[in-house]
């Protein structure tokens, strides 16, 4: 009897917890507006917006701008969230993050958090043209001319060689998170090159800058828009042209990076309830030019990124209004 | 003139020979027989990288099954998502709270707090600690921080100390956690920051999980301890008087275990702080964030402000704790002055956070970036050439032909010799660990990644030791140096080890040096103290015995000092190349590669979970395999704590 009356509790236990439905993951969004109100005690009435940074500047200049109209203009608090490309996308679906300001292609995430999980929603291009590819300082092709092409890599392997390569020459990545084929390139190619990674953006123009002052050889992957290419004078590598789809087995790829049309992703659930914050943030769209210069005064002229995106905002007023919900 | 002595005969004799082989020729031969058939064998049977393995599709299957389940499966709804959801209601909570006291609120209390752990000394530490991290101007991130700690640390005692009280009465019990004590600390803090990513996604919740698997042990093996110290004695007593199990613990027990059990708190609170840079990686709030942003930056002073705060948070903390574990006596008088400091510096503090600024005044910060920054760029420009030769020397002198050998050497000779040494050394139990260890990394796929780690890991032990090995021996010969070395030693132990690798990035560039010099500074420190600290344990007499029989300085340290100070240099050795294997991982960030590429990677690529998910696991198993070897030869470890990240 008394087993009988246990597990009729256990029952009811069971019974009331399924009525619960248990916890998903979303729920936890419910809980994070009380979060941010009882953090953000005294300040605006307009709500929270979370805005991942990732790790190279031009993102950070872009994320400085439009935190700056939000805070300044909108009366929103912004939290910003560092964080690699990936976890970003990861932070839609934890509630962690609620805007991606640039990213770069990324089809795989795009069909997973989009598509498949619909915690994610696109919010329109930056305006910003990006990038990918090899690079050597301009010294270089000056002295050898044809190492511009792919096909005479190995010729010069040699002059690449440092003591972290192996034996083989030096192919310097950033950071492991940015978007790269380079080891598949490598090997695919045929080239006779390691793939090292210097750890992220800072490291690259370091060795960038140090190789144009002091003539030293380097290959590296870097992109645009990027604020260096007004410093410093790099030459692109031609790879085999890119063609539709050529890259579509990351294992397999033999060819150039595509042209990138960076673009704005938002979580789901603030494109829903974001309101004046959403639509600032799906109006934006500037130039490279626009965010190489907030990006420069960020990383060359020792301003906060909230001084820097001041000084635009001031010098620009035409352009940002236009951004401006009505 | 009298004529020196022609030579005096060492004190200590040689043992007489003894009609058998002599000791060194059975290690010669092993060592002959290795190098013979590294020869005949070099190149076969090498398990080369291969980035498809069937196992890191298998993990990236069990991942994409995780993620597709997330919000149907049972477990995660009816226990992960919770689990989640409550640490990070936690979290919240507690961050709220320290929030809503405003910064003049919370610098009151933490100096009352002071004032009742330790009188008006501490008060004055808590004050002068808190404020500066405000006038370094990271408030805001620093009560992030503190957040974070505080929850990770009150859900490790609220586990570890009950946990803790059983493992003290049960033998029993712990012969079952000891063991997943010692895995829970040799695991460098990298290597489960994928799988919690994977059940508690990113975020404050991932992030208390990962700071509490490195904070507990501490809680639950001084708990332990505090409880088996108990004597005897009061426990009869109180048995004797018709108390019931429980009232003994209450009344008996507890009380008298309590200020061991604060030195447990201690320690806790000491792990959690040093798991602040780590955690930025999978999103907590708080200093690392601005640890890792000037490490992408490569800006050294940006870097070493936000290791500061967390030095000044550490040290608060670490002085109260120890104040309220020291016994005090006093009547009632002492206790009115105790608690009424408490409450007049808090109610100082709250009274004043409605009067003064919402934010930490930003004319009292204090602008230390550029000078600091100005100094490195002058060592930068002028050190170059000096620094990038060491950097080659090491690289082309050890790292490469040590990582040629252990990488086109086979796998089976790698780890029979592993076997071999490993049982001469501590015994078959760690010889048959170690090389299954070995054999568990040949089987995740990651023997070369595996191989190259294990090279930077033994050339920075290598360094490591033989740095704290002098400076040890010479803080024991010397009172003026040893003085003059606690400072740095402990300057260099309580700084974040993130904050390490940027000054060893602009120093020597991004590479596997930069990694091992940064592992160096934090681990030297731990291997000198214990290399003083047994040579000074050498009992007088013993001392005394050998000058009097005429050694010179010389053959008293080789001949006496040094053999009887053994388990405290094993000791240093072992805690040197565990704590150089975490540190070395970190050393990914900056381009040191290998597993601790892997496993940055894995948290960044979606395609390479599965790798940094093996990698991880990888990294676990050459720690496992390195304390196994080096700790058996002197029985078990102290219970001195490796300090992470």
């Amino acid at each position: 009897m008394k087993k009988l009356r246990l597990i009729a509790g256990v029952l009811v236990l069971g019974l009331s917890m399924a009525a619960c439905g248990g916890a998903k993951v979303e729920d936890d969004s419910a809980a994070a507006p009380s979060a941010s109100a009882a953090g953000s005690a005294g300040a605006s009435a307009a709500g929270t917006v979370k805005i991942a940074i990732n790790g190279w500047v031009g993102y950070e200049a872009s994320a400085a701008v439009v935190s700056y109209l939000l805070e300044k203009e909108l009366g929103y608090k912004v939290e910003k969230v560092t964080l690699a490309e990936e976890p970003s996308w990861q932070g839609m679906e934890s509630g962690d993050v609620d805007v991606i300001i640039e990213n770069w292609g990324h089809p795989d995430l795009k069909k997973k958090y989009i598509e498949e999980k619909q915690v994610a929603v696109e919010a329109g291009s930056t305006g910003n043209k990006g990038v990918i590819g090899w690079y050597v300082p301009e010294w270089m092709v000056q002295k050898y001319p044809d190492i511009t092409d792919y096909k005479n890599l190995n010729k010069y392997a040699d002059l690449f060689k440092t003591s972290e390569s192996d034996g083989k020459g030096q192919m310097l990545d950033g950071d492991p998170s940015f978007v790269t084929n380079d080891e598949a390139l490598v090997k695919n190619l045929k080239l006779d090159y390691k793939v090292v990674y210097a750890g992220s953006e800072a490291a690259l123009i370091k060795a960038a800058k140090q190789a144009t002052e002091q003539k030293k050889p380097l290959l590296m992957y870097f992109y645009e828009p990027q604020w260096l290419f007004n410093q410093v004078k790099l030459v692109k590598v031609n790879l085999p042209a890119y063609t539709e789809g050529c890259d579509s087995d990351p294992k397999k790829v033999a060819c150039d990076y595509p042209p990138y049309d960076l673009d704005k992703i938002v979580s789901k659930k603030f494109a829903d309830t974001g309101g004046k914050a959403y639509e600032l943030i799906k109006a934006f769209q500037w130039t490279n030019d626009d965010q190489n210069a907030v990006a420069d005064d960020i990383t060359n002229n020792g301003m906060s990124a909230e001084d820097a995106a001041k000084k635009w905002v001031e010098a620009n007023t035409a352009k940002w209004q236009a951004w401006m919900p009505k | 003139m009298v004529s020196a002595p022609v030579q005096v005969a060492p004190p200590v004799q040689a043992p007489a020979r003894v009609r058998r082989l002599p000791r060194w020729v059975a290690p010669v031969a092993g060592v002959v027989a290795v190098v013979a058939l590294y020869v005949a064998f070099r190149g076969k049977a090498v398990l080369p990288h291969d980035d498809d393995a069937a196992v890191f599709h298998w993990l990236n299957d069990a991942r994409d099954w995780v993620d597709a389940n997330r919000n149907s499966s049972p477990i995660f709804l009816y226990v992960v998502n919770y689990l989640r959801l409550g640490v990070s209601e936690i979290y919240t909570l507690i961050q709220g709270a320290l929030v809503a006291l405003g910064w003049p609120g919370l610098i009151g209390l933490a100096a009352g707090l002071g004032w009742l752990a330790g009188g008006w000394r501490i008060a004055l530490v808590s004050l002068a600690g808190f404020a500066g991290v405000g006038v370094l101007g990271f408030w805001e991130a620093s009560v992030d921080t503190l957040a974070l700690t505080l929850s990770a640390v009150v859900l490790s005692l609220l586990f570890g100390i009950p946990l803790g009280i059983w493992t003290g009465r049960s033998p029993r019990v712990r012969r079952i956690v000891t063991p997943v004590l010692d895995v829970m600390q040799i695991m460098p803090t990298f290597s489960y920051l994928s799988p919690i990513v994977l059940l508690f996604l990113i975020g404050p919740a991932s992030a208390t999980f990962a700071t509490m698997i490195y904070a507990m042990p501490p809680a639950i093996r001084i708990t332990s301890l505090a409880i088996q110290r108990v004597a005897g004695v009061a426990v009869e007593a109180s048995e004797s008087l018709g108390a019931t199990g429980w009232q003994t613990l209450r009344k008996v027990r507890l009380p008298l275990a309590l200020n061991t059990i604060m030195l447990g708190v201690n320690q806790t609170i000491a792990a959690a702080l040093s798991m602040v840079p780590l955690v930025a990686l999978i999103a907590a709030p708080g200093l690392g964030v601005d640890l890792l942003r000037a490490l992408a930056r490569v800006n050294v002073g940006a870097a070493l402000i936000p290791g500061v705060a967390i030095v000044l948070l550490a040290i608060v903390l670490d002085r109260m704790t120890r104040a309220a574990a020291q016994r005090r006596d006093g009547g009632g008088r002492a206790r009115v002055v105790r608690w009424g400091g408490f409450a007049v510096l808090t109610a100082a503090g709250l009274v004043l956070t409605p009067v003064l600024a919402q934010e930490f005044p930003e004319q009292w910060h204090v602008q230390l970036v550029r000078p600091i920054n100005d100094v490195v760029e002058w060592i930068e420009t002028h050190w170059y050439t000096f620094t990038g030769f060491v950097n080659d020397v090491v690289a082309y002198g050890l790292l490469n032909p040590l990582q040629d050998v252990l990488t086109s050497a086979p796998w089976w000779l790698i780890t029979a010799a592993v076997l071999v040494f490993a049982w001469r050394v501590s015994g078959p139990v760690a010889g048959v660990i170690a090389a299954g260890c070995l054999v568990g990394v040949a089987a995740l796929q990651l023997w070369q990644h595996g191989m190259e780690t294990l090279t930077i890991v033994l050339v920075a032990s290598v360094i490591t030791i033989a740095a704290g090995l002098a400076l040890g021996v010479l803080a024991a010969r010397s009172r003026w140096f040893a003085a003059g070395l606690r400072p740095i030693l402990d300057a260099a132990q309580t700084m974040p080890s993130f904050s390490y690798l940027l000054p060893a990035v602009a120093l020597f560039g991004n590479g596997r040096f930069t990694a091992i010099m940064a592992s160096f500074i934090y681990a030297v420190p731990v291997v000198a103290r214990l290399v003083e600290d047994g040579l000074r344990a050498v009992p007088p007499t013993v001392m005394e015995a050998a000058k009097s029989a005429g050694s010179t300085d010389r053959q008293l340290l080789w001949k006496v000092q040094l053999p009887m100070a053994r388990g405290s240099l094993l000791l240093a050795a072992n805690q040197g190349i565990v704590m150089t294997l975490a540190m070395v991982v970190i050393g990914a960030l900056v381009g040191a590669g290998a597993l601790g590429y892997d496993v940055v990677a894995g948290i960044a690529q979606q395609e390479d979970y599965g790798k940094g998910l093996a990698a991880g696991v990888a990294l676990v198993l050459l720690g496992v395999m390195l304390d196994r070897i080096t700790q058996g030869a002197n029985g078990r470890r102290s219970p001195h704590k490796k300090r992470n990240a």
